[in-house]
């Protein structure tokens, strides 16, 4: 991009500018710290110049928005034409108490939902389950049947907005009552659009809601790819997930690596299904966390797209759909601090807008009271707010990829780029994604990480504000939510009802021309389908897979 | 030679979020303690056992679902009925304020929610346990 008389002119003058300038003044005032560093532990230096980024060539490595490799986004108008979609996780109780919420936030300016469901759910087990106990509505929506669907979406137009869904094990299921209330309601299935996570290798990873081994796993994963493909084309069948990964303790730059290992794993194993890789891959989807180094997540983002665009191309993809990356950004509920909860407004309206500079094309902002609970309706409303203000009224969505051109942030995104490809390489020693798993080599990764991080944050290096410094000595104060107490006598009672009132031949029928089809090779969607029709619930249906497949038991690793 | 402090780290119910009992248990190995970690996906009867086989001094629970006032309560009622109240538990995750008297009571002596200092639950654990 720069004349190399140019860079080496800079060059003479920066060495110019350390001895004469830098240094002078360092000596009298000595820097803060002898090394900073990025919460990757990589070393910043104190000034970015041409000269770093004089390899950099712009049509090659950076391009224009819309046109590959999407280093400046993936729309032609990015948020001018249309901003992104404001989607906030949420979830609890019963399917009538979430549908409350849903309504709320759409009311308050929402413009896309996302499901958090509760952990039996996560897990396909319905709430009548022992190994339910005590989780009922906890930390998400309990949804065990099609009829708990349909109240989830009660008076909210399916055909219209668009709908996310963190599951990841039962995944085809529970999209199959998605798929199933749209259908009893007319709705044809060309028209509903969202998208369900899907992404189990994260489950292995970070995560931990899987329930079969890979294999399986991987196949039912396929399995949805070419249904939606088929039938659903506005869908996106997955959501390639760095999310979780970031949360369970690893660095930006891993997040960045492992996800978009596990996006190229799927895409092969689609492919070794026989699958086109341009009928599936536009619809596959990203899912990244925006945690609290600023410019290092707007560098993750712009490389994640850099990466996926240029593996994409290498693995036969013509479409340009196939090859620019779309994904959803959550801002960091693990730098949420349980002390002076206020000040993770703060935090979160911070993470947002690294989102946004790196070109989201959807965003939640964590509630500042969920280190403590589920947020409350007012916590909620706030975190909505702060997406509001950094659209309407800061002038950060008024042109592409803002900070594309600064010395640091290209000097950053080609540098996470190359550790990531580092990261490729010893992943390929491993034989690929699976074996790397079932080695343990992302999970130790990430604890090693995240261990060298607390013992950081525990010797003082690590600021977090109000924990480990500019500490207060009140009570917090600050109201919680508080959950229908009948809520899961309601859900039980339903269950029972359903159970007595369906058609038992019918669902027996389907759920056993289901099993079949998981011990051949049948795409198992429609079986699903029929099954869930039948009104059977999650936990039947799942039951069994789990009988056809097996469970997985991870190798525990501290 | 002094017995080390045994301590079982142990993650009940459905919940995955095991960055904190990880952290933590590989602090408590760091600071001499015998540490073994269950993994995931405990029942209060598998916990129990481990206690019992493992011969520890020290239950340290950790859940982020929620679920902590039905699945702590579930290990120290069963630790009780096994005759093994001596073993001191301790507990910590995504805790409201209110539930924390309620827990102690329950017999999980020490609450740690989050941003707890490692040395914290260290020293109340080497300041806690029996004999």
């Amino acid at each position: 991009m720069y004349d190399s008389d140019k860079v080496r002119e800079i060059a003479k003058r920066r060495k110019e500018w350390e001895s004469g300038s830098y240094r002078p003044v360092c000596e009298k005032v000595p820097e803060r710290c002898e090394r900073f560093e990025n919460l990757s532990w990589t070393e910043i230096s104190p000034l970015y110049t041409a000269e770093d980024v004089a390899g950099f060539n712009y049509l090659k490595d950076s391009g224009f928005p819309g046109e590959y490799p999407y280093l400046r986004g993936v729309h032609p108008t990015m948020y001018r034409g249309k901003t992104w979609t404001m989607r906030q996780f949420a979830g609890f109780g019963t399917a009538e108490e979430t549908n409350r919420r849903y309504k709320y936030l759409l009311e308050h300016g929402e413009t896309g939902l996302s499901v958090a469901f509760d952990y039996p759910t996560l897990y396909g087990y319905d709430t009548d389950h022992p190994l339910a106990r005590g989780e009922f509505g906890k930390c998400g929506v309990a949804i065990s049947s099609l009829k708990d669907m349909e109240l989830l979406f009660k008076d909210i137009p399916v055909g219209k907005i668009t709908t996310s869904m963190t599951i990841n094990g039962p995944a085809p299921i529970v999209w199959a009552f998605y798929i199933a209330n749209a259908d009893n309601q007319g709705i044809p299935r060309t028209r509903i659009g969202g998208t369900i996570q899907n992404d189990v290798l994260k489950e292995y990873i970070a995560q931990k809601s899987f329930i079969f081994p890979p294999e399986p796993s991987m196949r039912l994963t396929v399995d949805t790819f070419e249904f939606g493909a088929r039938e659903l084309p506005r869908w996106n069948t997955i959501s390639i997930s760095g999310y979780h990964i970031r949360e369970a303790g690893s660095t930006a730059v891993q997040e960045l690596a492992f996800t978009l290992a596990d996006g190229f794993e799927y895409v092969k194993a689609a492919m070794a299904r026989g699958l086109n890789i341009d009928d599936f891959a536009p619809r596959l989807s990203f899912f990244f966390n925006a945690h609290n180094d600023f410019f290092e997540e707007i560098a993750k983002y712009r490389a994640a797209r850099r990466i996926w665009a240029r593996g994409m191309k290498e693995l036969g993809a013509k479409k340009e759909r196939s090859m620019l990356m779309r994904f959803h950004t959550q801002t960091a509920g693990v730098s949420l601090t349980a002390q002076q909860p206020e000040i993770n407004l703060v935090r979160v309206a911070l993470q947002a807008m690294a989102a946004v500079l790196g070109g989201t094309q959807s965003l939640h902002t964590n509630s500042m009271d969920e280190a403590l609970a589920l947020p409350s309706e007012k916590a909620v409303r706030l975190a909505l707010r702060t997406q509001q203000i950094i659209e309407e009224e800061t002038g950060a969505a008024s042109t592409a990829d803002p900070l594309g051109g600064s010395y640091y942030v290209e000097w950053l995104t080609d540098r996470m780029e190359e550790e990531a490809n580092r990261y490729f390489d010893r992943i390929e020693q491993f034989g690929g994604v699976v074996p790397a798993i079932e080695r343990g080599f992302f999970q130790r990764e990430i604890a090693e990480a995240s261990y060298r991080f607390q013992q950081e944050v525990e010797s003082g290096k690590r600021t977090i504000v109000g924990v480990n410094k500019y500490k207060l000595d009140e009570e917090v104060e600050i109201p919680l939510l508080k959950m229908d107490e009948k809520g899961e006598e309601i859900q039980l009672e339903r269950l029972k009802r359903l159970r007595a009132d369906r058609d038992n031949d019918k669902l027996m029928r389907a759920l056993s021309a289901l099993r079949k089809a998981a011990e051949g090779d049948e795409n198992t969607m429609p079986y699903i389908l029929d099954c869930v029709h039948a009104y059977a619930t999650l936990g039947e249906t799942c039951g069994v897979l789990r009988e056809v497949f097996g469970e997985y038991r991870e190798p525990s690793i501290f | 030679m002094e017995r080390k402090i045994r301590v079982l780290v142990a993650k009940p119910g459905l919940d995955g979020h095991d960055r904190g009992a990880k952290v933590v248990a590989r602090a408590l190995r760091d600071s001499g303690m015998e540490v073994i970690y269950t993994g995931l996906h405990q029942t209060a009867e598998m916990i129990v056992n481990s206690a019992l086989q493992e011969d520890v001094d020290v239950v340290g629970l950790s859940l982020l679902s929620g679920a902590h006032m039905t699945l702590f309560r579930d290990v120290t009622d069963l630790l009780k009925e096994k005759g093994m109240d001596d073993v001191l538990v301790v507990g910590g995750g995504i805790i409201p304020e209110e539930d924390v008297t309620p827990l102690k009571e329950a017999g999980i002596r020490g609450v740690f929610g989050p941003g707890t200092p490692l040395e914290d639950i260290i020293e109340f654990i080497k300041g806690n346990v029996k004999g």
